[in-house]
């Protein structure tokens, strides 16, 4: 287990201070770009309690943050609810889908690549029964009025400072919440299912309600990233939210950057968001379409090679710590 | 920690249509060292993991100071009171030895420095102190075996269930084990009920031995009548065969 030591709390500290003040020092594009790294700091965060934690594989998790970013979506576009409300049956939402899904997956002991079929199937239908539902606007989407220079906070509706603070503060909240889980009976119990779940049983882990606790927990937090993403970019397609690309791309951070390590999610948010901009001005500069894909996906594939437990156990152990 | 009864009555599993144990009955009194032996294949795995909670019965009860466990999930069971091993070891392979015993821990004390703390001492109990830090998969077999031991025992079991703990260790290992298991015995009144082919063991350590094969008992009583039972010596030596 990562200890805090004073060393480790003093680093988190001057990084979080440098965040704070990034708005001031950033322009317009680096702020953009951090956004990006916070988003998926905090999404993988959420997977991999799923994942990292209790070992249960889900390429689904488009479905908690489509289902977060609609409900409070559509409830501002039809009803004028705000996201503050409108979050809360995002999470109902994405919490009641998970409770579905893993209730058929754990109750019928679904394991590995099973599981993770079962959670594509989910995303999809869903995806399917978006595109016919005239709430949402159905294959056409939704839009929420943009207005530029307005800042109402109570309606999550600004500019990307708004934004940038939103998502702060939900990643550094994921990630005290994830530390707080892991050091309890609850994340200790997550880890020995991973590695056994009968072994796990036999000294008395409540495995379902664990696991069901694992799924609800991560749907909830990537609900909420669904209504952040929802309002940041202020439209949505069942085509895209709900999408497998969508789902694999929340899975990336954490498994690059560490899977089951509590900042694996961060290291690997910085290094893929990091790699996807470089690779995109290369490829601007050559000119070739759809270079930027390939160079992303020799990327990914040395350092999963050379890498397979990820960036940052690696990075810990050069830089002393543990 | 204290011992508590076991009682299998008509204990019976038919794996679609296999049969697997047929209407076994034995009991183990409150702090008594019992050991089930017979040949491989005979069901005493079987009836381990009926009374741990991984089979449901297809007839008969395990009962547990008279209140009947059999039908409840392992983790309920482990709840009533019974620790289990496995015969094939199954450490948290991926965490430290004191992360493993420290899981069992938890089920007793909900803290996570009072179940580390707890963990410490059966870890220093079993002489695995020295190797807390370890990853599970690092260790040797002896050392999961004893590993074994301890995680079960970190969740204050008053029923030990040992599934052959002594495979894999030299004379020496199985008699500082042996020894470990009957001061354990003796300090708390646990019960322990195990399965064993070493009878070095077994003889160390059991007041009483239950026999099955085919899943079926054939025989109980103390190691040295145990040892004089025709039936027993049929079984393991084989009968003669009238040409």
């Amino acid at each position: 287990m990562s200890r805090i030591t004073p060393r480790v709390m003093g680093g988190l500290a001057i990084l979080l201070a440098l965040l704070l003040v990034a708005p001031a020092l950033l322009g317009g594009y680096g702020l953009s770009v951090l956004i990006l790294v916070l988003y998926f700091a905090y999404v993988g965060q959420a997977w991999n309690i799923m994942m990292g934690f209790a070992g249960q594989l889900s390429l689904g998790h488009a479905l908690y943050a489509g289902l977060g970013g609609y409900m409070a979506a559509g409830l501002y576009f039809h009803y004028g609810i705000g996201p503050w409300a409108g979050m809360f049956v995002g999470v109902a939402a994405a919490v009641a889908a998970a409770a579905v899904v893993g209730y058929l997956g754990f109750r019928f002991s679904l394991a590995g690549v099973y599981f993770a079929l079962l959670t594509i199937a989910f995303a999809e239908f869903t995806r399917i029964g978006f595109d016919n539902w005239p709430w949402t606007g159905e294959s056409g989407g939704m839009f929420l009025r943009v207005e530029r220079g307005v800042t109402d906070v109570a309606n999550l509706r600004g500019g990307p400072v708004l934004f940038y603070y939103v998502i702060l503060f939900l990643a550094v909240a994921a990630f005290v919440l994830c530390r707080l889980l892991l050091e309890s009976r609850l994340g200790r119990y997550w880890l020995a299912i991973r590695e056994d779940a009968e072994a796990a049983q036999a000294v008395g882990v409540p495995v379902l309600k664990c696991k069901m606790l694992a799924v609800t927990i991560s749907a909830a937090l990537t609900a909420l990233a669904g209504v952040w993403n929802a309002f940041y970019y202020n439209n949505l397609f069942p085509e895209t939210a709900f999408a497998m690309g969508r789902s694999i791309e929340i899975t990336l951070a954490p498994i690059i950057g560490g899977l089951g390590t509590l900042f694996g999610p961060f290291v690997g948010a910085v290094v893929l968001t990091g790699l996807g901009e470089i690779f995109t001005a290369v490829g601007d500069k050559l000119d070739i379409p759809g270079i930027k894909q390939v160079f992303y996906g020799l990327a990914l594939l040395v350092i999963v090679m050379y890498r397979p437990a990820g960036i940052w156990p690696w990075l810990a152990a050069r830089l002393g710590i543990k | 920690m204290t011992g508590a009864r076991l009682e299998l009555a008509g204990l019976s599993k038919d794996f679609r249509g296999l049969r697997a144990v047929h209407d076994v009955g034995f009991t183990v009194p409150a702090g008594a060292i019992h050991a089930l032996i017979g040949p491989n294949g005979a069901g005493k795995t079987t009836i381990f993991n009926m009374i741990a909670g991984v089979h449901v019965p297809t007839a008969g009860t395990v009962s547990l100071d008279g209140r009947k466990i059999s039908g409840l999930r392992p983790d309920k069971v482990c709840d009533a009171g019974v620790g289990r091993t496995f015969q094939i070891v199954r450490p948290f392979r991926g965490l430290s030895v004191l992360e493993n015993v420290t899981i069992g821990a938890l089920h007793r004390r909900p803290h996570l420095p009072d179940a580390r703390h707890a963990a410490e001492a059966i870890l220093q109990r079993l002489g695995l102190a020295d190797r807390r830090h370890q990853p599970a998969e690092s260790l040797t077999l002896p050392d999961r075996k004893r590993l074994e031991v301890a995680r079960a025992l970190a969740t204050e079991p008053k029923l030990l269930l040992l599934d052959e703990v002594m495979a894999g260790l030299r004379p020496t290992e199985v008699d500082v084990m042996v020894a470990f298991l009957r001061e354990l015995n003796a300090q708390t009144g646990l019960t322990i009920l195990l399965i064993e082919h070493v009878m070095r063991a077994v003889m160390a350590l059991a007041a009483h031995v239950v026999v099955v094969s085919y899943g079926e008992k054939i025989a109980e009583g103390t190691p040295a009548e145990i040892t004089r039972h025709q039936a027993v010596l049929d079984v393991y030596l084989g009968e003669e065969e009238v040409a």
